[in-house]
């Protein structure tokens, strides 16, 4: 059991001021570290496994509510997003080889461009966000159904060329021109909810005016243990809602804001562990000897970064 | 790993003497909670568990006094409900969860691999601090309006009692925390920090049980988090994903909470079975039978256990065929609990078996386990349970495979090890004697609640029909000499720390490496490479009668090439 002695002699624990006393080799510190990360990933994989079974779970119960509710986000934004996590994993990646290699200064490069991208993504996240509270796209309670009249309060009702007098006007409206703007079909409050970069292809609304909606006239979807509702004194408010917009929206927003808000939490973690790895790169603690730190905050970088690829065509992309 | 070598320039050189050892090396309370020696660690969870275990157990003491007669006894039934709700959750999430990985385990796990430390000392001592701050969050329920949900935290009644909900959600997400590091740091330093020549066919059953424990902790607590973090948000933020009002569905809470909560059983019974594999061998002086059957089952009890979560919802509005699928694999995993019941038997078999006072606990563990595991197949019939479902008979068999499996195993391990934590010999025949106790009071506990179950007695109920009198009457009984039999082994255990005779370094006649440094150890385990000998390679062993206790054969000791003794 004379393990690595004499055989090795740059081995020894007081030239090696990171080798910690209980581990015999540099190898074996370096081995145990990455194996627990990945066995660490394998718990993260599992903490966001059950919001993804509830994603499952619930698009399976309402399809209708992923389909209306997902055209709320940005795909540009996301996508955009997307672009900026993969290329922070790219620069996150060559960080770790250039302290393989000893090239103190491109790492330092590379963890600061790794860090801007989260950075990035953080604030381009915010964006959404705050379009988001803004139109009422919440959570249960706190939803604001987009088909109301009166659920846009910040926004800019008429950019995006809606004609809010024509919702209350007591004449009946003119039905618009299908071909000149889509969005001019929807009821303003949705229409000024969604995002300018959701194409609306030509003949994608049905209905028209009041009646106007983004879905196809499809079947109620099953609603859970909710106790039925007493009928609507007037039949056609029922109707209107119908075709207007899934019950039960809030349950995708819901989702949306968990899913995203605990990898948004994981985004910052990763960008506390990469600041203080290019803190002690900036000290010069790494090299071709000694790169772990670097190494396994690469791994837990990536798996913030895969988190989101799953994300982001999970509830952006749906059709 | 083992010790530094000889040939290394070693920065603190111990010599070997009697006064040096992991206790009395530093002194003070920053020594202690500072400290990244993992037998301090594990000293400071069994600390901690064990006061756990005592709060939980004056719960259930008032419990039993509460339901001597039917109505009100002694408390309302508010006051019922919020102490059958912590003394389930104290006991689940403070005690049986960490108390042998993390206590037991954590002392005596890097030893069995002749190994300095786990992997990550430093997360080993944040574990602690996160489970302390849990434990903290979790009572705090007690000033901040109570908890009574039960300690399955049902919605929608959980999500809209006015109780404190909130903090206990967070108690448990911060508590699975401590257990996921716990669970990271075993399973990398069972496969990176073994001895040199120690395969993983010569590990010792106990660590083949921590192994699979902690492969179900890492995979299984992360889920219940998220749930627990659900409920939280549900409560504070109204997000209506389990809130039938918007459209959520309550049954989704229990499936999720079913996926960590059923693998938790085998959290609580896996590293147990590892302690009874332990104990059985050693003091029958025979080689464990069907080494490779015992260590596989483990693994096998771990997968299985994560598919056999529905059936806690044959009730729930399941359909019958996830029903019958879910019957069927609870069936199954049935089949290597059973198998290392047999092996255990047939380790006994023509075995020099002794009567001390941790194999009178796994004999018990033995009959007790025996018989909740086998009311746990009424349960899993889809037909008995509808019968059965949120009875007596429920109670009663869970707490025989916890109380009776988890506690005895525990209570046979903490004897087992005593000698080697602090290095001092208990009263055995008080042992034995309080080791009786336990036996027979739990008995009388639990099985009239079998009885009382069939006949229709509802779990949870502050009240009851005057035909059950008689079975809570000789419940509370049982329960009330099991609790003088835990003051008995408190007294006993105090009184050796003061003046107990002197542990020898093996006083079992053990054959884990464990065994081979001094009682108790040096703080960096081993002061020279342990001698390595197969995990139950008794013939390596022989009776000291100057030092009173076991050391190796001197050819052994040869074999090694080291000519060294095991210290004594």
């Amino acid at each position: 059991m004379n393990h690595g002695a004499g055989a090795a002699p740059e081995l020894h624990h007081e030239e090696r001021p990171e080798l910690q006393p209980h581990f015999e080799t540099p190898e074996q510190q370096f081995e145990s570290g990455k194996f627990g990360m990945w066995v660490f990933l394998a718990t993260e994989i599992l903490l966001f496994g059950g919001l993804f079974c509830a994603y499952a779970v619930y698009r399976a119960l309402h399809p209708e509510v992923f389909v209306y509710a997902s055209l709320f986000l940005d795909r540009v934004l996301g996508g955009i997003n997307t672009l900026v996590l993969i290329c922070s994993s790219l620069t996150m990646a060559l960080g770790v080889r250039a302290a393989q290699l000893g090239q103190r200064r491109l790492l330092i490069a590379m963890l600061s461009v790794t860090l801007l991208g989260g950075a990035g993504f953080l604030g381009i996240k915010y964006v959404e966000y705050e379009h988001k509270w803004k139109a009422g796209l919440l959570w249960g309670t706190q939803y604001r159904s987009q088909a109301d009249g009166h659920a846009l309060e910040h926004g800019e009702p008429g950019t995006h060329g809606t004609d809010a007098a024509s919702h209350d006007g007591s004449a009946p409206p003119e039905p618009p021109a299908p071909a000149a703007d889509p969005r001019a079909a929807l009821p303003p409050a949705a229409a000024a909810a969604l995002p300018p970069s959701v194409p609306i292809p030509e003949g994608r609304t049905f209905g028209d005016g009041e009646n106007a909606s983004l879905l196809p006239p499809a079947a109620i979807g099953p609603t859970g243990m909710r106790a039925p509702e007493p009928p609507p004194a007037a039949g056609e408010q029922l109707e209107r809602r119908i075709r207007h917009e899934p019950r039960n929206v809030h349950l995708f927003f819901g989702i949306y804001f968990v899913m995203t808000g605990l990898h948004a939490l994981h985004v910052i973690v990763g960008m506390a562990l990469i600041g203080y790895v290019l803190f002690r790169s900036l000290r010069g603690d790494f090299g071709p000897r000694y790169f772990t730190p670097v190494d396994i905050v690469g791994l837990y970088w990536h798996l913030v970064d895969l988190i989101w690829i799953f994300l982001f065509p999970l509830l952006y992309l749906i059709e | 790993m083992t010790t530094v070598d000889a040939s290394l320039p070693q920065p603190v050189q111990r010599p070997a003497s009697d006064s040096e050892n992991y206790l009395t090396h530093a002194h003070g309370f920053l020594s202690w909670a500072f400290t990244l020696d993992h037998k301090r660690i594990g000293v400071m969870y069994l600390a901690s568990t064990l006061a756990a275990f005592l709060l939980g157990g004056m719960l259930a003491m008032l419990i039993r006094t509460e339901l001597l007669t039917p109505g009100q006894t002694v408390m309302d039934a508010d006051t019922y409900n919020n102490v059958f709700t912590l003394h389930g959750a104290v006991l689940i999430f403070l005690f049986l969860i960490p108390v042998i990985p993390a206590a037991l385990g954590n002392f005596v796990l890097p030893m069995m691999l002749g190994a300095k430390d786990v992997a990550f000392p430093r997360m080993n001592l944040l574990s602690y601090w996160i489970y302390a701050t849990g434990a903290i969050m979790l009572l705090g329920v007690l000033l901040t309006g109570g908890l009574d949900t039960g300690w399955t935290f049902y919605t929608p009644y959980s999500t809209t009692t006015n109780t404190s909900v909130g903090l206990a959600m967070l108690a448990v997400f911060v508590l699975g925390f401590g257990n996921i590091f716990t669970g990271v740091n075993f399973i990398t330093t069972i496969h990176k920090l073994r001895a040199p020549g120690q395969t993983w066919s010569k590990l010792p059953l106990f660590i083949w049980a921590q192994y699979a424990t902690s492969v179900i902790q890492i995979l299984a607590t992360p889920v219940l988090g998220i749930t627990v973090l659900l409920i939280f948000v549900e409560r504070t933020m109204g997000i209506g994903i389990f809130d039938p009002n918007l459209g959520g569905d309550p049954v989704l809470f229990q499936h999720f909470f079913w996926f960590y909560s059923h693998p938790a059983v085998y959290i609580m019974v896996l590293p147990a079975m590892g302690v009874i594999s332990e104990l059985i061998a050693t003091f029958s002086r025979k080689p464990i039978f069907g080494y490779k059957a015992i260590a596989g089952s483990s693994l096998a009890i771990a997968i299985i256990g994560f598919f056999v979560w529905g059936h806690h919802m044959f009730t729930s509005g399941q359909s019958t065929l996830a029903g019958t699928i879910f019957s069927f694999l609870t069936y199954a995993v049935a089949i290597p609990s059973a198998i290392k019941v047999f092996n255990w038997v047939a380790t006994m078999y023509k075995g020099s078996i002794r009567l001390d006072a941790p194999m009178i606990y796994a004999l018990s563990f033995l009959w007790l386990f025996g018989i909740g595991g086998l009311t746990g197949l009424f349960l899993g019939n889809l037909g008995v349970d509808l019968h059965l479902h949120d009875t007596y008979f429920v109670v009663a068999h869970f707490h025989y495979v916890m109380v009776g499996g988890t506690l005895a195993a525990f209570l046979g391990g903490l004897h087992f090890w005593w000698p080697k934590m602090f290095g001092r010999m208990y009263n055995e025949k008080l042992a034995r004697v309080a080791a009786l106790m336990v036996f027979v009071g739990f008995n009388l506990t639990f099985f009239v609640q079998f009885i009382a179950g069939t006949k229709g007695m509802p779990r949870r109920y502050f009240n009851y029909l005057p035909e059950f009198t008689i079975y809570h009457q000789i419940s509370s009984i049982g329960a009330f000499l099991t609790g003088l039999a835990f003051f008995v082994i408190l007294y006993y255990l105090v009184v050796s720390l003061i003046k107990g005779r002197p542990a020898p370094a093996n006083p079992w006649g053990a054959a884990s490496l464990d065994w081979q440094t001094t009682s108790p150890p040096h703080p960096h385990n081993f002061t020279s490479d342990p001698v390595l000998i197969g995990p139950y390679e008794y013939s390596a062993l022989m009776w000291n009668e100057e030092i009173g206790g076991y050391v190796l054969r001197p050819e052994v000791a040869a074999r090694a090439g080291h000519g060294q003794e095991a210290q004594a």
